[in-house]
């Protein structure tokens, strides 16, 4: 009886038989779950260390600002046109409709308007790219107009969901104020509620830009027969990219060429990658401004 | 969401001191706002119909030729006008399958990582960190695995893989020689899948309540069991939500695979031959098609895309509403 009760002074601190089983299975669960996070970040710093070492050795002012063979200045403008072409259409139709779902849709608007937004973010890029040939480009011709569309419809979702975020961040007391003096919706919200979330608005944007300008797939249909010596910011002919030209020379096989493509994936990588990082940086401290 | 009562009073205090030039003007601004609210959402929801209506309108030679066996149907033979797309709804499956299968676990993982045991000066960089594979350009991930890891796999883990498990399963039979193939295909999806089902997996355990894991935590369950027994079990269903949405972003992938996968022709068991999806053969074969037939066929890759991504998405969102307490995969 009194064994039972009082503890054996001698037995083990540590652990044993079943809850030391137990303890390792969990041990491991914890040691399996460190070794996945350190491997996705192992593979995104092996990608960007490849495509940094590679790339820096070919770029130079040169490879920036002349036409091809001697750099990709034509595809570096053309990826700009295009991209901001797309911005152009996608943002205002994009804040319209994170205001439509913040100011005027009831509950089943809004739901049936987040479901329509996750289907246009789901179609993939190459149907997009099927999409605006059909619309645009077949029985005419390319243009960098047809690749901003697509583009602009992946920026799209992106950008009406991120400016949703931070509408509605934006405190009720402001609205009220407005209210309270008589100011009509309309004004209240072109001269409260946007200018206050205008920062989270101006960075979705970039976030879906970064997003977008890296899509390769619709401008292959639409925006892939061109001259890479020649610069040009028309948007009614099919403009060099980077992109496409990237995979172009991938597909070329050429060693040349393969070292011209480290060269671009560098600029567009790091290009992509302090604009992402620096809109999240910026999104995060308008959010927490907004709502402390 | 204003109320009924302010905009009255509001109303009210109006009537006095206000010129019925500006309340005109008010009326009309409100109208008109809301007007072109509306209007862009119409344009979104337009697109989709637009969207669907051009592939399929695209897709109407073969769809009258081929019918519903085009599907299944493996010839592609465009000299010959023969089309069929069930090796690259193979290619597909199996790419994206395989993708999933790896992916999903190790994104889980991270997802738990991130919430459950890195300190949050951790988990706050390595989450973005993570994120940012998302941002790399699929095309500079496609090269990268055309000049990196092809030739590391076909090397390295090809002949392992073959000479440790191809005895028994068939799926790792003899390497090629370029490592072109659809086993890298499936590995560069990986990469591509993990942010996706990463991300929303950490925002959904975030969402499990502190007090269900301290309670089990305090009835003596280790770590594990709080994730076996409470975390898994309370997410599971936004998980499989998660899951479905990497699935779809694996499915629709055209450049990157194009790239590594090799433009094989025919059904293999062996992974290690190249194949070919649905999304990279539009890619490939699009700008330079032959004739409307085959171009056709290819608008007809297209319409099985989309609709497999609508019904994914639509999968996604309903299990997302119906099942999850949490608004993480749903918003």
């Amino acid at each position: 009886m009194s064994g039972q009760l009082i503890p054996d002074p001698g037995a083990p601190l540590t652990p044993s038989g079943n809850l030391r089983r137990r303890q390792l299975v969990s041990r491991a669960a914890e040691v399996a779950a460190t070794v996945a996070a350190v491997a996705a970040i192992a593979v995104l710093a092996i990608v960007i260390w490849t495509v940094a070492s590679r790339g820096i050795k070919t770029i130079d002012l040169a490879f920036i600002f002349t036409g091809y063979p001697t750099g990709v200045g034509p595809m570096l403008l053309g990826t700009f046109v295009i991209s901001l072409v797309a911005t152009l259409i996608a943002m205002p139709i994009g804040v319209l409709i994170a205001l439509f779902l913040t100011e005027y849709a009831g509950a089943r608007g809004v739901h049936s308007m987040k479901l329509i937004l996750d289907l246009l973010n789901g179609l993939p890029s190459i149907v997009l790219g099927v999409f605006v040939f059909a619309l645009l480009v077949d029985h005419k011709q390319q243009s960098a107009f047809a690749a901003a569309v697509a583009l602009a419809i992946i920026e799209l979702p992106l950008i009406a969901r991120g400016s949703q975020e931070v509408l509605l961040l934006v405190p009720k007391g402001l609205r009220e104020a407005s209210d309270a003096l008589g100011v009509a919706r309309w004004r209240s919200v072109l001269t409260v509620v946007l200018p206050t979330a205008l920062g989270g608005v101006v960075t979705a944007t970039v976030l879906a830009v970064a997003r977008a300008a890296g899509e390769t797939a619709p401008l292959i249909l639409a925006s892939s027969v061109f001259d890479p010596k020649h610069f040009s910011v028309n948007p009614f002919e099919a403009l060099p990219n980077v992109p496409v030209w990237i995979y172009k020379l991938s597909e070329e096989g050429n060693p040349e060429g393969f070292n011209e493509a480290w060269g671009m994936s560098l600029l567009l990588v790091s290009l992509i990658l302090f604009a992402s990082l620096g809109a999240r940086a910026l999104l995060a401290r308008s959010k927490r401004k907004l709502s402390s | 969401m204003s109320t009924a009562a302010p905009s009255a009073a509001r109303a009210g205090a109006r009537a006095g001191r206000m010129s019925p030039l500006r309340k005109r003007l008010d009326l009309v601004g409100d109208r008109a706002l809301f007007g072109i609210c509306a209007l862009a959402a119409l344009i979104a929801a337009a697109t989709i119909v637009l969207v669907g209506y051009q592939v399929v309108h695209g897709a109407q030679p073969a769809l009258s030729k081929f019918g519903f066996a085009f599907v299944y149907e493996t010839t592609w033979q465009p000299n010959f006008g023969e089309f069929g797309a069930g090796t690259l709804l193979f290619g597909t499956a199996v790419t994206s399958a395989f993708a999933l299968l790896l992916g999903a676990p190790i994104a889980i993982a991270i997802g738990l990582f991130l919430t459950l045991l890195a300190p949050r000066g951790v988990s706050g960089v390595i989450g973005p960190l993570v994120e940012l594979l998302a941002a790399i350009p699929s095309v500079i991930l496609g090269f990268w695995g055309l000049l990196v890891l092809a030739p590391f796999v076909q090397a390295h883990v090809e002949p392992f893989l073959h000479d440790t498990l191809g005895g028994f399963l068939p799926i790792f039979g003899a390497p090629q020689t370029t490592g072109l193939s659809i086993f890298t295909a499936s590995l560069i999806l990986t990469i591509m899948v993990l942010p996706i089902i990463a991300s929303i997996t950490r925002d959904l355990f975030q969402s499990v309540p502190r007090d269900l894991q301290d309670g089990a935590s305090a009835l003596g369950a280790t770590r594990w069991e709080v994730v076996r027994g409470i975390v898994l079990p309370t997410t599971s269903t936004g998980v499989v939500a998660a899951c479905i949405l990497g699935l779809g972003r694996a499915l629709g992938e055209a450049i990157a695979v194009s790239q590594v996968i090799g433009a094989g022709s025919a059904i293999q068991l062996n992974l290690f031959k190249p194949g070919d999806t649905l999304a990279s053969r539009i890619a490939s074969q699009f700008p330079g098609a032959l004739t409307e037939l085959h171009k056709a066929s290819l608008y007809y890759c297209a319409l099985i895309l989309m609709v497999i991504s609508l019904v994914a998405n639509l999968a996604a969102s309903w299990i997302g509403r119906r099942f999850s307490y949490s608004g993480a995969v749903n918003w």
